[in-house]
């Protein structure tokens, strides 16, 4: 038992590595799709929209095989243009389809944020002579952040468990090491629950982390709830 | 190796030259998948919001574990305890009996229960919200009418958790749908032997696999991988469709007695 939770934690690292790294680059991609959706060119607004519902509709394993093995076949493509070394390396093709299908739930999130700010907070910010970035700075941005963020503590545990995935290309994180010592040793459940206590581990301190966020930004909001 | 490359829609035929039959096949396969998984996971998630409710302490403290573990480890996690300690439980019990050999779990019904198991754990916080939300006084209101045990849940609180529910119902219906995917990692699903009256065949032996697997195979066997991930993809995209569509129609229906705005 020690050595199988001693050999999953070795896979440890790299879900935590794929996790992080696709969270927040796919907050990035998410920002740029927010922003195409708040533009007024109506296309691009599409695009943004379209990308939305195509990776929130589809699952992501089939979003991970696409990549890994679908795009394979346009190998000579790619090594004309040099970018091979991506599509050849599963950690490579996992974290960008890890990313390309957050970023999609991330953007839906920061839209539902911004959206909730409430239309006479802006009306007064205009009326102070507030414009622009400085609007979005001192009124939209926290406001939404503060309403976007339980969701997005949601996704980011969603994205934690969809780190797992990866085993199926290969890559030997915790699940894909638990998916080893299984075939090994048929201990299934004993692996299940090393491998299951591991996860829940990370997950709750990343739960707590995200309860002390919202009430360090929020202590008026729980004030007012904590209330008899 | 190497055959001349086929077009799309050369892959893509009816019947014996083409995948489109098998595709379409595997499609309902996996619809089939997702329905048992969610329809199991209403009873566990069902169970699951009645314990926490039930105010017994052991009761309600087994519920939360169940839904706080099942929602904090990952499906295909579940998926592989289900198909490897099932097909060692019932090797145990195989061996038990005298059959001494490997008996495999299949990967349909170990991955349907799984989806089950989960889908309940998100359900249960849907139908335990939906019941928190009808207001106590019309229960109160209904007991003062003489109402109790069945006509109560019958006539006033059974409607308006359904009606609370839909929404979130929809969700985890949408998340079974997208897990069914999974079963694909624990390989072939189902094997049908065909119907045979006599010598004449009516329906061939077949073997079934769930869309992402048969994507796979099809892949495999054409190499030209990207064709049917792409249609995999394109037909979830019209599974999840539909059941957004339908969903918001159930809603309108449950909510149509209700004031707006």
């Amino acid at each position: 038992m020690t050595d199988s939770f001693l050999r999953l934690l070795g896979g440890v690292p790299l879900t935590l590595q794929l996790a992080f790294s696709s969270i927040a680059l796919g907050l990035a991609l998410a920002l740029v799709l927010v922003a195409l959706m708040r533009q007024p060119i109506a296309p691009l607004g599409w695009i943004a929209h379209s990308y939305v519902f195509v990776f929130r509709g589809t699952p992501l394993l089939v979003q991970v095989f696409l990549i890994y093995y679908g795009l394979g076949q346009f190998r000579p493509f790619f090594q004309d243009y040099g970018l091979w070394w991506l599509f050849r390396d599963p950690y490579h093709c996992a974290l960008l389809a890890l990313t390309l299908n957050t970023a999609a739930y991330t953007a839906e999130i920061v839209r539902g944020g911004l959206q909730s700010v409430p239309a006479g907070a802006i009306e007064a910010a205009r009326a102070f002579g507030m414009s622009g970035v400085t609007l979005y700075r001192r009124v939209i941005a926290p406001l939404g952040f503060r309403q976007a963020l339980p969701a997005y503590g949601s996704e980011i545990i969603l994205m934690i468990k969809a780190t797992s995935l990866a085993s199926t290309i290969t890559l030997m994180e915790v699940t894909g090491v638990a998916h080893k010592l299984i075939s090994e040793s048929f201990r299934a459940v004993e692996v299940f629950l090393c491998a299951g206590a591991i996860y829940l581990a990370i997950n709750f301190s990343v739960t707590a982390l995200f309860a002390v966020i919202e009430r360090w930004i929020a202590p008026d909001l729980n004030a007012t709830m904590n209330k008899p | 190796m190497p055959t001349a490359a086929k077009t799309y829609f050369e892959l893509m035929q009816w019947g014996p030259n083409g995948w489109l039959d098998e595709m379409v096949f595997a499609t309902g396969l996996t619809l089939i998948i997702a329905l048992t998984g969610f329809l199991f996971g209403l009873v566990f998630g069902g169970m699951a919001a009645a314990g926490r409710m039930s105010g017994h302490p052991l009761l309600e403290r087994a519920s939360i574990a169940y839904t706080t573990i099942l929602r904090g480890i990952p499906d295909l996690l579940v998926i592989y305890l289900f198909y490897f300690g099932g097909s060692a439980i019932v090797t145990a019990i195989g061996n038990k009996l005298g059959y001494d050999g490997f008996i495999g779990v299949p990967g349909f019904i170990a991955g349907t229960l799984a989806i089950g198991i989960v889908s309940g754990a998100y359900q249960s916080e849907v139908i335990r919200g939906s019941f928190m939300a009808v207001p106590p006084g019309e229960v109160e209101a209904a007991r003062a009418f003489g109402m109790s045990g069945l006509t109560l849940v019958r006539r006033i609180v059974g409607p308006q958790v359904l009606r609370y529910a839909v929404p979130g119902l929809g969700n985890v219906w949408q998340l079974a749908l997208k897990e069914a995917a999974l079963v694909a990692v624990v390989g072939l699903a189902v094997h049908w032997s065909g119907i045979k009256i006599g010598d004449v065949v009516l329906i061939h032996e077949t073997r079934f696999s769930d869309l992402l697997r048969q994507a796979h195979i099809a892949a495999g066997s054409t190499r030209q991988p990207f064709p049917f991930y792409i249609t995999c993809a394109a037909f979830y995209l019209v599974l999840t469709t539909l059941s957004t569509w339908l969903f918001r129609r159930a809603e309108a229906w449950a909510t149509r007695g209700m004031k707006r705005g």
